[in-house]
């Protein structure tokens, strides 16, 4: 029945997707409800999505409530971005043992290879996937748990038709549809969803969807739908390149100010899908015979991040919240060629205190005496 | 592996087994229950050490030639003072647990008032030698490592005596609860629901307890380091605690701990913020 130029899936035949990915050995994960925000889980199936709910979200406040949308996908990203499910937030890197005789062994925790089908990945957290991909898979050492997970990732992507008050992808440029890092990409409108492949295997699975033609007004409002929700969003982020600009300020009296409202929680930088520092540290057994070389999430906003014998270097809140954004607007170019942030909105969001820098960077790209 | 392969008994001490005691001060016995909740690995303990003195736990030796020493609770009667003095002369290295030991625990509230409470609680408070305030042991004797919790976990306990047992520094935690509760994936209870959670200045050490079950931080590892308590406070009153009650917030478990305490001294029966 399949129309070979058709790219339009009907709602009710959406669980197909699911059927076909399921058969082809992938494992299910998608934004699922779980206290009070919409969070990555298992996703046996389309009724199992947040469907009939919106959420409202403002610095530091988070919200779901009821919605009168029957869309699947009528909210946008909650705290979690692909992030977790490939940097995991805490693992084994090695183990090591001191042998019967005397010698010591070293060895590696299996790669991790279970493939990962995540459905409704939107437009920010691709960009921010294509920057980790460049920051754990750099040659010559690429991170092998990183890559054996990111090896089997099979991305379903959605365009945002409601982005959230805090989010401002449009001004980074990346959102707020999908336009490449996925398999697939679902453009959600009231009938069912306009479907494009974005790889080799989402062509492939495209072939097997029950997909019947779309009409010009179909894609027409799927791209009102995306116009407005660009024009929706109210933040933004200067779009000028920042290089240079703020790490030439250091000294900025609103550096302080922000240090006064900042908790120095890490809150911020572990939603931040594009943050990737991590620390490091021994868990021996109590025999004394065995220990586990673990990984964690770090945040520039902890004491070890910049601990030097004897001290941290960076001590004082003030000088972390300066590392953070500067880093993430500033650095972040000479390091990868952009800005680390893509707009998601979520240090906006999940920073207990609500501050949200796109309402300071004017202040700090203004010259102190306001010239 | 069998005991004798343990290198435990090389350096840092001698041939014997290290000896080991838990001592109770005023506290609840909640802490000495992380020994024993520790299940199998309690018995791998007591295979590599000896326990010398262990209320809780059955042995109730002489506290004198000690390698470590654990003290559970606060410096509360006078006798406290003397315990805690002989067994420092006793021990080699000294270890407090818990909030109790190491602030001065939830019965320093009683640091706040001007006594009068304590004649609400004992019918005959005359029987009792206590001290006007409750204090850490450290304010008392120097203390070699203190552990923090309400109660403290298992987990710190075998961290801290592996690294005695070693020769090595235990490790100090140095993360917010913050962190943890994101490394959890649990969604923070400030930002969905506006409750008032002590996160982001506490120590991790609970694995983000409360949160994980839609509550606040209640503050029992006590204040982390860089704690921005007045931040905090402010966003406690922004989502509509009175004084009184931020105050609370801060003077409870750690009531005596510096941070906590000048946070909620700050607030405590300080009605100009209100409007
Ligand atoms: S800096 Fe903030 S808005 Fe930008 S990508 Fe990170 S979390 Fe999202
Ligand atoms: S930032 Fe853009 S792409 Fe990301 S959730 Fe918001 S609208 Fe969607
Ligand atoms: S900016 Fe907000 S989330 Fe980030 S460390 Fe400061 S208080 Fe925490
Ligand atoms: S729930 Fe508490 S500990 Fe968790 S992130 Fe929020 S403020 Fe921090």
């Amino acid at each position: 029945m399949t129309d070979e130029s058709g790219r339009f899936l009907e709602r009710e035949r959406f669980s197909v997707l699911f059927d076909l990915l399921r058969e082809r050995g992938y494992h299910l994960v998608g934004p699922r409800i779980r206290d009070g925000a919409i969070v990555y889980g298992e996703l046996p199936g389309p009724e199992d999505l947040p469907v009939g709910v919106r959420d409202l979200q403002g610095p530091g406040s988070y919200r779901l409530a009821p919605g009168d949308s029957g869309r699947h996908f009528a909210w946008a990203n909650g705290p979690q971005a692909l992030k977790p499910l490939l940097f995991s937030p805490r693992e084994t890197l090695w183990d090591s043992r001191r042998e019967a005789d005397g010698s010591l062994s070293f060895s590696t925790p299996d790669t991790p290879s279970r493939p990962l089908a995540v459905i409704g990945v939107r437009a920010c957290d691709l960009s921010a996937l294509e920057l980790q991909d460049r920051h754990f898979g750099k040659a010559p050492f690429p991170d092998p748990f990183y890559a054996a997970r990111r090896r089997d990732l099979f991305l379903v992507a959605v365009d945002c038709s409601h982005p959230a008050e805090t989010c401002f992808c449009a001004s980074t440029g990346d959102g707020p549809d999908a336009r490449s890092g996925f398999d697939l990409a679902l453009g959600e409108i009231d009938e069912g969803f306009l479907v494009r492949p974005g790889s080799v295997k989402g062509r492939d699975l495209l072939r097997d969807l029950p997909l019947s033609s779309s009409d010009p007004v179909m894609e027409e409002t799927l791209s009102n739908q995306t116009e407005r929700a660009r024009i929706f969003q109210q933040r933004t982020l200067p779009s000028q390149n920042l290089r240079g600009a703020l790490a030439g300020r250091p000294d900025h009296p609103h550096w302080n100010s922000l240090a006064t409202r900042c908790l120095s929680c890490g809150n911020c930088t572990s939603v931040c899908p594009t943050c990737f520092c991590f620390s490091e540290h021994e868990d021996p057994s109590l025999d004394g015979l065995s220990s586990q070389h673990v990984r964690q999430w770090d945040s520039c906003f902890t004491p070890g991040h910049s601990y030097i014998h004897p001290a941290p270097l960076r001590g004082e809140t003030r000088f972390r919240y300066r590392q953070w954004l500067t880093h993430k607007l500033d650095y972040w170019h000479d390091q990868y060629g952009r800005s680390g942030c893509v707009g998601c909105g979520r240090c906006v969001s999940w920073c207990p205190v609500g501050i949200d820098f796109t309402a300071d960077l004017p202040i700090l790209l203004e010259e102190p005496d306001g010239r | 592996m069998t005991p004798s392969t343990l290198p435990v008994q090389k350096d840092p001490f001698s041939s014997r087994k290290p000896r080991v005691a838990v001592l109770k001060l005023a506290s609840c016995d909640g802490c000495q229950l992380a020994f024993l909740g520790l299940g199998e690995r309690l018995l791998e303990l007591a295979a590599a050490v000896e326990f010398v003195h262990f209320a809780e736990m059955g042995p109730l030796g002489p506290l004198t030639d000690l390698d470590i020493t654990f003290i559970e609770g606060s410096l509360s009667t006078r006798e406290d003072l003397e315990t805690v003095r002989s067994v420092r002369k006793e021990s080699r290295y000294l270890v407090t647990i818990g909030a109790c030991a190491t602030s001065g625990g939830i019965q320093a509230l009683r640091n706040l008032t001007s006594g009068e409470s304590l004649s609400g609680i004992y019918p005959s408070p005359g029987f009792i030698d206590f001290l006007d305030r409750s204090t850490p042991v450290a304010s008392e004797i120097p203390v070699d490592l203190e552990l923090w919790g309400c109660p403290v976990t298992g987990e710190q306990i075998l961290g801290a005596l592996r690294s005695l047992l070693f020769g090595t520094t235990p490790p100090v935690e140095h993360d917010k609860v913050c962190l943890e509760c994101k490394r959890r994936a649990i969604a923070c209870v400030t930002v969905t629901m506006g409750v008032p959670c002590l996160g982001p200045v506490t120590l991790t050490g609970c694995g983000a307890l409360c949160p994980s079950f839609n509550r606040g931080c209640y503050g029992c590892f006590g204040p982390s380091e860089n704690p921005e308590t007045s931040s905090l406070a402010r966003k406690f009153a922004g989502l509509g605690l009175p004084p009184d009650e931020i105050a609370r917030r801060f003077l409870f478990i750690n009531s005596n701990a510096g941070p906590f305490r000048e946070e909620g001294e700050r607030w405590r029966g300080d009605h100009s913020h209100e409007r």
